[in-house]
């Protein structure tokens, strides 16, 4: 199978069939609209964004928002961002990034954290909060900044330090003191594994890829596509959905600096990073530490309209799942699809645009395979059928959190807006979003064009 | 304790052997050009790349047996004369099990130390092949990797195993009173070191597979796979063997070296074994210890070390004429026989003989939250079974609790477990002072204070509250099970349940059925038991049952031997020196000198002259002082924590004087005192055969050494007098009855025993 070879070169030739579907509106449900959203450009960690904070990088995603939109900051009701790995001094970023960014002291912020489909559930609880009647205009979003960490002092070190602020007398001081012993020094580094099975998410990812075959030449070709996809869509302006920023003292960030087209070859050279010596996940087919932010403008349908918007797109039915976190910790958009499809009453070839996150070339392939499988919707899904496994044609056409990156936090705003905009500039109806997550979780939305 | 460690490998040898096995069939090969229709062995070729898939017909595992032996060198003659063929990959098609051992039955069923002798030859020849194949051998291993299996293993050029808690690798077979036959003596020194080798060789242990790695007995690791488009067990194979290709093919073009990166501290051991005084050195610590720890008893470990010290002074070949010779005579020995017998005993009692029951236990309560109760609730929860512990007082209750959580807990300082698992187990557990949530219990195990009021009592307010389909079973020693029933409103849902302490470590259960306990209920309890890792043995009701009963007139014996005026040091050491694991007045101690004074005066009413003996006075004299025993620090001895010595009770010197009889020199030598001990405790035991308390000799051999230690070498009180002759225990009980009357008379069934020596409790 080689994906690059053979692909066409553009997706427009899609645009014309979409019409006569019907829109999923529901009776007496708010209709929930994505004015706009926007992006700073994703880095590698370690690279310009890394003397920052996360509330440095949110405020700007916050920022780039405002100009696009021109919106008042006093509509805005309420700001949901999400985030993984927090940084404790602003463990509210969301409110941080807000007050910055010069949003109204009376617009209250909320974090919220959910690994990898954190900004989708910062979405999502938007969607909720408007579908309520709570609010009528929501900014979500997410960030995430891998260039810096909380690195913390030991436990026994940490103990010693809150003893000795408690300690009244010199005596008592020093006896704690006393008590110091050089290994107190050594830090404790966030985990990068599963609390639950203490399994690292490469190490898992391989392992996935082991159970359903996927081969180290079908990851490293799926992974040369996605950064062959985005190279073309960054360089034919596709990602429109990306502001500039610029990082004080240094110069402005335009773009994507993680897409790295490569060749078979090359790829091939790599060791297996995680399983040693004979895995398949390499760091060439395998999303990049990065760092980022996303912010997305949610309202109910009247009010853009009310104050002259022209929406992008519905935000429409939408599910979140979780299965094992041991085996099957990266098969959530293979339980998440067919679920969001019922929902909403559709079936894949209902859907003109599919965004799914890339976390591994094996994982994606491993989704495949699962979601093209009789036994295994049978015997772990409880269906009775398979749900079919995305065309190719129609699947993260314009590169993927293996090529654009992936700031744990963000990704879920980039999916949602990489679905509606190439349903805009590709003219189809629905586009569905799936991602897995930490913890074995998943989700999927379910993205409808607005009418142009 | 060799012996007692031995029982307890013998534990995971068994589970490993246990193992649900689905239905696998054999794959198609693409290339398959030597398919030929063999029973255990078939093989096919991937590339240059012979894959030899190892699958025993109608057997959860393989078993080196002689048809699989021959199938398999017809095999590799085929594999090492085609040219087509670079290398090779075994693998076993079963998953859970590589190869589990040489087929014990081909041992059992040879007449003559020469012929086993010829048996090991032939396995050291055939294993001497593999190692000098010139075309690589790599070794799949998924599951049991055991004795012959371990030595098939190591004569490969390469070894992979899935990381998986059921792919484990050992050698076994000292715990069956033998010696790795098939060149595993010599084979395994050279591969994990001296030391290594002798640890693996003499405990028997199981060895996981990431430990295996470490030590070099491994060479890789394959991570077991979850599902995908297949179940996850035999995808897991799939992609083991997948590996084990690709490692093969890289062996056989040279891309990967067979030497293996030794870590700093392997350097220096090897180092220091190439020195000879260092060697000779560790041969006679390793023997000192052996020594001591077997006390003479157990031939096996002697002549393991015996066998590797030859194969490295003087050589390879000498090594293999000393292991094979060494391996015939050891099969020949008493010890073999009687710990083989408890091998095929235990896989009995690991079966349920009453069917599957109507119910499955899901929820489970425990009344009483102390050292027995949190012990059950912990075998339980750790099974997954959703268990109440119950207590009447807040501090009882945290108590137990808190001895549930420690359990668990040293496991995960062991990693055995992972904090995750410790909590989630945990969460099975509920700790309450009410009976909320009993109407969901299917069964009910109480572990209240040994008291027939207390128990009547708990009994009625369990009823009063409890599904109709409860079971109720009592933990007790020894309280007749009919009269705790005899307040039942429904007396066929009565059974005991008598664990052993600790229960976590114990390995016995003995369940009690009077004559109005269903058989669904007994399958019920039964279930439960096996679900909580137990080996089962299930007796009628009566005093003391059969464990109890056995023990209380050994037990009023030591009292006597204490009266006549041995010390409790003496009486350890001639006890633990006969073989069992803990001595005799240690054990009273152990056991609570309170509860011996319990069973000693119930048994005595119901028994009357046959078990008196030892004065019962002096467990009264010593209640009355607060000498409980170990849990209340004095006893017999002295004990205090972290004091591994412990000295003697002096205060008790006073009570053994004042309670002194005169000893009768005639039956005083320490041989004489031990075996009024054992002969007392075997009588006994085949007279609850006789009076159908116990319904198979197996069940009485294990219920003796699982249960209260009897010598695993005698193989317990039946395969003891199977293998030493009736005639032998009845002429002493005779002269000991001469001296002391009823107490030594043999019984029935064993002075008919001893009149046709062709009776045998073992056939």
């Amino acid at each position: 199978v080689t994906w690059v070879t053979g692909w066409p070169l553009s997706g427009l030739s899609f645009a014309a069939q979409t019409k006569s579907k019907k829109t999923l509106a529901k009776p007496n449900i708010r209709n929930i609209v994505v004015v706009e959203g926007v992006r700073i450009p994703f880095l590698q960690s370690g690279t310009s964004y890394k003397e920052l904070m996360p509330h440095d990088l949110a405020r700007a995603a916050l920022l780039g928002l405002l100009h696009r939109t021109n919106v008042p900051k006093d509509v805005v009701d309420y700001i949901i961002l999400g985030t993984v790995i927090q940084e404790v001094k602003t463990s509210n970023v969301a409110r941080e990034a807000a007050l910055g960014a010069g949003f109204s002291d009376k617009t209250p912020a909320h974090t919220v954290t959910m690994a990898c489909i954190s900004a989708n559930q910062a979405m999502t609880t938007g969607v909720g909060l408007i579908a309520s009647g709570q609010c009528d205009v929501v900014v979500a979003g997410g960030v995430e900044l891998m260039s810096d960490i909380p690195i913390r002092h030991s436990r026994k070190m940490r103990k010693m330090l809150l003893d000795l602020n408690k300690a009244k007398t010199l005596g008592q001081r020093l006896s704690l003191i006393s008590k110091f012993r050089l290994n107190f020094l050594s830090p404790e580094l966030p985990a990068v594994a599963e609390f639950s099975t203490s399994e690292t998410m490469g190490h898992s990812a391989d392992r996935l890829a082991a159970a359903f075959a996927v081969s180290r030449l079908d990851q490293d070709e799926y992974a040369l596509r996605s950064h062959s996809l985005a190279k073309k869509a960054q360089d034919e302006g596709l990602l429109s959905d990306v502001v500039p920023f610029k990082v004080p003292g240094k110069d402005t960030v335009t773009k994507d600096n993680g897409i790295r087209p490569s060749s078979l070859e090359q790829m091939a050279k790599l060791k297996p990073a995680f399983i040693k010596p004979y895995g398949t996940v390499t760091a060439a087919n395998s999303s990049f530490l990065t760092d980022g932010a996303s912010a997305m403008l949610i309202m109910a349908e009247e009010k853009a309209l009310a104050m002259g918007y022209k929406p992008k797109a519905y935000l429409r039915d939408f599910v979140y799942v979780s299965q094992d976190p041991k085996d099957q910790l990266l098969l959530g958009p293979t339980y998440a699809t067919p679920k969001v499809l019922e929902r909403a009453g559709l079936t894949m070839t209902d859907i003109d645009a599919f965004e799914f996150h890339e976390a591994f070339s094996g994982q994606i392939l491993a989704n495949f395979k699962a979601m093209d499988s009789d036994w295994f919707a049978q015997n772990y899904m409880g269906r009775k059928t398979k749900v079919g496994s995305p065309p190719l044609e129609k699947f993260n056409n314009w590169g993927g959190s293996l090529s654009l990156g992936h700031p744990f936090g963000a990704t879920g705003c980039r999916l949602v807006m990489a679905a509606a905009n190439r349903l805009r500039k590709e003219g189809g109806q629905y586009g569905l979003v799936a991602a897995c997550a930490a913890g074995g979780q998943g989700h999927a939305m379910i993205v409808e064009a607005y009418p142009k | 304790m060799v012996a007692s460690r031995a029982i307890g490998s013998l534990r995971r040898f068994t589970a490993s052997r246990t193992l649900r096995c689905p239905g696998y069939t054999c794959r198609n090969f693409s290339a398959s050009s030597a398919l030929l229709t063999r029973t255990h062995i078939n093989y096919g070729v991937k590339g240059d790349v012979a894959v030899v898939r190892i699958n025993s017909p109608n057997s959860k595992v393989n078993t080196l047996s002689r048809e699989l032996q021959s199938e398999f060198i017809e095999v590799m003659n085929e594999i090492w004369a085609n040219d087509q063929i670079r290398s090779a990959v075994l693998i076993s098609s079963k998953p859970g099990c590589f190869i589990a051992g040489a087929d014990i039955n081909m041992l059992a069923s040879c007449k003559s130390a020469e012929e086993v002798t010829q048996l090991s030859q032939e396995g050291q020849r055939m294993f001497e092949k593999l190692e000098k194949s010139t075309k690589p051998i790599v070794a799949a291993i998924s599951g049991s990797c055991l004795g012959g299996g371990l030595e098939l293993a190591i004569s490969c050029q390469y070894r992979i195993a899935t990381k998986d808690r059921k792919t484990v690798l050992g050698t076994p077979e000292v715990l069956l009173g033998i010696l790795p036959g098939a060149g595993g003596t010599q084979r395994l020194p050279k591969m994990v070191g001296v030391p290594a080798a002798f640890d693996m060789m003499l405990t028997g242990r199981n060895i996981r597979a990431d430990r295996a790695k470490k030590m070099g007995l491994v060479d890789q690791l394959v991570e077991p796979l979850g599902p995908g488009l297949k179940p996850s067990e035999e995808r897991t194979i799939e992609y083991l063997e997948e590996v084990a290709v690709t490692f093969a093919k890289e062996l056989s073009d040279k891309k990967i070296s067979l030497k293996r990166d030794k870590g700093l501290v392997e350097k220096l051991t090897s180092y220091a074994m190439s020195i000879p005084f260092v060697r000779q050195q560790i041969y006679k610590k390793v023997e000192e210890k052996v020594r001591k720890q077997t006390k003479g008893l157990y031939p096996a470990p002697l002549k393991i070390i015996d066998a590797v010290k030859t194969g490295i002074e003087q050589g390879n070949d000498a090594g293999y004429v000393s292991e094979s010779q060494k391996f015939g005579e050891l099969a020949m020995t008493k010890e073999s026989k009687a710990l083989m017998g408890l091998y095929h005993g235990q896989v009995l009692c690991k079966k349920n003989k009453f069917g599957t029951p109507q119910k499955d236990v899901k929820h489970l309560a425990i009344l009483g939250a102390g050292l027995m109760g949190a012990g059950i609730a912990q075998v339980s929860v750790d099974k997954g079974i959703k268990t109440i512990l119950k207590d009447a007082t807040l501090a009882g209750l945290d108590r137990g609790q808190q001895q549930v959580f420690k359990g668990l807990n040293d496991k995960v300082k062991k990693k055995a477990l992972t904090s995750f698992e410790r909590d989630s187990i945990f969460s099975n557990l509920t700790g309450q002072l009410d009976y909320q949530g009993f109407e969901k219990a299917d069964m009910v195990i109480e572990a209240v204070f040994e008291d027939l009021n207390v128990k009547h009592r708990v009994l009625k307010e369990v009823e009063a509250v409890v599904p109709d389909h409860c079971v109720f079973a009592s933990n007790t020693s020894a309280l007749p099970i009919r009269q705790i029933a005899s307040v039942s409103k429904r007396p066929e849902k009565v059974i005991g349940m008598h664990y052993f302490s600790p229960v976590d470590k114990m390995q016995l259960l003995e369940i009690i059925t009077t004559e109005k306990t269903s058989k669904d209920t007994t399958a019920s309890v039964v279930a439960v038991g096996l679900k909580q890792g137990k080996v089962i043995i299930v007796v009628k009701d009566g005093p003391g049952f059969y464990t109890t009963r056995c023990l209380a007139p050994m037990m009023s014996e030591v009292l006597r031997i204490l009266q006549e005026g041995v010390d409790p040091k003496k009486v350890d050491s001639l006890t633990t020196s006969f073989g069992f694991p803990v001595g005799a007045a240690t054990l009273v101690d152990e056991v609570g000198v309170d509860v011996a004074k319990h069973v000693a005066e119930d048994l005595g009413k119901a028994f009357g002259e046959r078990f008196e003996s030892g004065s019962v006075e002096l467990l009264k004299q010593m209640v009355a002082r607060g000498f409980l025993g170990r849990k209340s620090g004095k006893g017999f001895y002295i004990y205090q924590e972290g004091v591994k010595n412990k000295s003697l009770n002096s205060d008790m010197d006073g009570i053994l004087a004042s309670l002194k009889v005169p000893p009768k020199s005639d039956v005083c030598s320490d041989e004489d005192l031990q075996y009024r001990l054992v002969t007392r405790f075997v009588n006994e035991a085949i007279m609850c055969l006789q009076e159908g308390i116990l319904a198979t000799p197996t069940e009485g051999d294990i219920g003796a050494v699982f249960g209260l230690g009897f010598p695993p070498c005698l193989g317990g009180p039946f395969r003891y007098v199977d293998l030493y002759g009736a005639q032998k225990i009845v002429d002493r009980l005779r002269k000991y009855e001469a001296a002391y009357g009823k107490p030594f008379t043999p019984c029935q069934l064993l002075i008919d025993h001893a009149n046709s020596p062709n009776k045998k409790f073992y056939q």
